[in-house]
């Protein structure tokens, strides 16, 4: 039996040499400090991404998409297919998870600095495929074609519009015409289940080799603390932290999933008037806030609705731009200015979402959030704003 | 050796409790992705009734046959003389092909792997293990001076 067994693994070794690999992962450590829990953030994102690939590619089984039957197999998902409604749920509930613990993730290697050389392209990938996971958000919000998604979708393909000189070709080259039809519906497929996926894993898998080659990266404010205690190892330690993580995340999705199964609406009727309460997906809330605070009009022939549409833009730019932006904490260890700026736009966001929902959510419960963020803002710039314990 | 006893059976006391619990929770996993997967049964409504079309319909004088719905199986209606009409489950017992009625041979045939039947549904030549379902053949009156209808319902 274990002859057999040696001369399976060596002839599977002759023609797969892994032996390089997995003598670097047996010697891969990973630094232990008070932060280390934050290195189980981007994992957690990956395993809700391969829940999202699990689930999707089943619902694909069923769905079908056009404007006549969308609505309809979506139905029949959730009615009459075995555990169909457990999938759907899951997928959904899934997606906002990975979404949120993207951001998280953004967050952590934001606030620790992580992003110093040599890691700018890791920063860089990770950033880009933050911006495909809110691409998929959006692309898969439209696919059950009820009256919810429907008019997010043309709200959100009419912001586009509102883009100076290319707004109008955005805009139909979103929708697939120059309106949100049964072709936009094919289009928004197409996006949702090959061509995003397509480009996420390539980059997705290139952030993941930079961070296994790279290792982790130590703050700034615990490199003392790191070089005082004994890293621990990435295998089995750290995987199987990781693997329990994921084990805990998975039952607390089927969990969610089971007890409030994502509700599908009513199908969508272009000829009826939008209802009250049309809105984006949470992750969207704070641009499609902003953009309600500004008033019609126009100046210099750019109307003001696109002031915020091109901020925004550029913030997403500054934000793929960080690395190379903040050049002191190559020299020095700490920028505070890039600190204090992430805690004003993760301020900014906690708060237009939260009075987003200000009409589904009692307003103290809009306070208690703002409230609480800031305090754990305020927490996050003690302990990581570089100042000496 | 009493404590190496004990630690052994200490270590194949978790060996089994977790490998029980990983394989539980796969089967938890797997269960409904295996019943996910394969398709839930959707009652068809049953057709015992199909009104075909008329006895001098253009496209069943000119080419001596129509595939007819027939809920949703196809049925092969012939014109195979004056007043001589036949029908029989268009779907050839091969491999699931449309078979069709070529007059000018007298056969039905089945284009995709040359199977031959004849007039009354049995197989001639080629493949198809089984003889075509017979339907039957009914003519209605549709009233004074009108062709009649021809009424396909199942033999």
């Amino acid at each position: 039996m274990n002859a057999l067994k040696n001369r399976l693994s060596r002839w599977f070794g002759e023609r797969l040499p892994l032996s390089a690999t997995t003598e670097f992962l047996s010697h891969k450590t990973v630094p232990v400090h008070r932060y280390t829990i934050l290195y189980y953030f981007g994992g957690m994102t990956l395993f809700f991404f391969l829940v999202q690939v699990v689930t999707g590619i089943l619902l694909m089984l069923y769905y079908r998409p056009s404007a006549q039957e969308a609505f309809e197999s979506v139905q029949f998902i959730m009615t009459t297919v075995h555990f169909g409604w457990l999938i759907r749920s899951l997928h959904s509930w899934s997606a906002n998870l990975m979404v949120y613990f993207a951001f998280v993730h953004l967050a952590t290697v934001f606030f620790t600095k992580a992003y110093r050389p040599p890691r700018e392209m890791t920063w860089v990938t990770g950033c880009i495929v933050l911006f495909l996971v809110l691409a998929f958000g959006f692309s898969g919000y439209l696919l059950p074609w009820n009256q919810l998604a429907f008019f997010a979708t043309k709200v959100g393909t009419d912001i586009a519009g509102a883009v100076p000189f290319i707004g109008e070709w955005l805009l139909r080259f979103l929708r697939g015409g120059e309106r949100v039809t049964g072709g936009t519906l094919s289009r928004f497929y197409g996006w949702h289940v090959a061509i995003l996926p397509a480009v996420t894993v390539v980059l997705l898998g290139v952030h993941l080799l930079m961070v296994q080659l790279q290792g982790m990266s130590v703050p700034p404010t615990a490199e003392k603390e790191a070089r005082r205690r004994r890293p621990m190892k990435f295998f089995p330690n750290f995987a199987l932290r990781d693997l329990f993580g994921w084990v805990l995340a998975l039952g607390v999705l089927a969990a969610i999933a089971a007890i409030f199964p994502w509700e599908l609406g009513e199908k969508a009727d272009p000829f009826i008037p939008a209802f009250k309460d049309i809105r984006p997906e949470w992750y969207f809330m704070f641009m499609f806030e902003t953009l309600k605070l500004v008033p019609g009009g126009e100046i210099l022939g750019v109307e003001y609705e696109a002031i915020p549409i091109l901020l925004f833009g550029l913030a997403g730019l500054v934000l793929v731009l960080v690395p190379f932006l903040d050049r002191g904490v190559v020299r020095t260890g700490r920028s505070p200015a890039f600190t204090v700026v992430g805690i004003a736009a993760l301020l900014y966001m906690v708060g237009m979402t939260a009075w987003g929902y200000r009409s589904l959510v009692p307003i103290y419960a809009v306070l208690a959030t703002v409230v609480v963020t800031v305090i754990l803002a305020l927490g996050t710039r003690r302990s990581g704003g570089g100042k000496k314990r | 050796m009493d404590n190496e006893a004990t630690s052994m059976g200490r270590r194949r006391f978790l060996n089994w409790f977790l490998g029980t619990s990983v394989g539980a929770l796969m089967g938890s996993i797997l269960f409904p992705v295996a019943r996910f997967v394969s398709p839930p049964e959707v009652p068809e409504a049953a057709t015992n009734q199909v009104e075909a079309c008329a006895t001098n319909d253009p496209e069943l004088l000119e080419k001596g046959f129509r595939i007819i719905r027939f809920g949703l199986e196809p049925v092969l209606l012939m014109r195979v003389a004056e007043g001589d009409f036949r029908a029989y489950t268009a779907t050839c017992t091969h491999l699931d092909c449309i078979v069709e009625y070529q007059k000018g041979e007298g056969r039905i045939w089945c284009n995709c792997h040359n199977g031959h039947y004849d007039l009354s549904g049995q197989v001639v030549a080629g493949p198809p293990p089984r003889p075509l379902d017979p339907i039957e053949v009914n003519l209605v009156s549709a009233g004074p001076g009108l062709p009649q209808k021809i009424v396909l319902s199942r033999a």
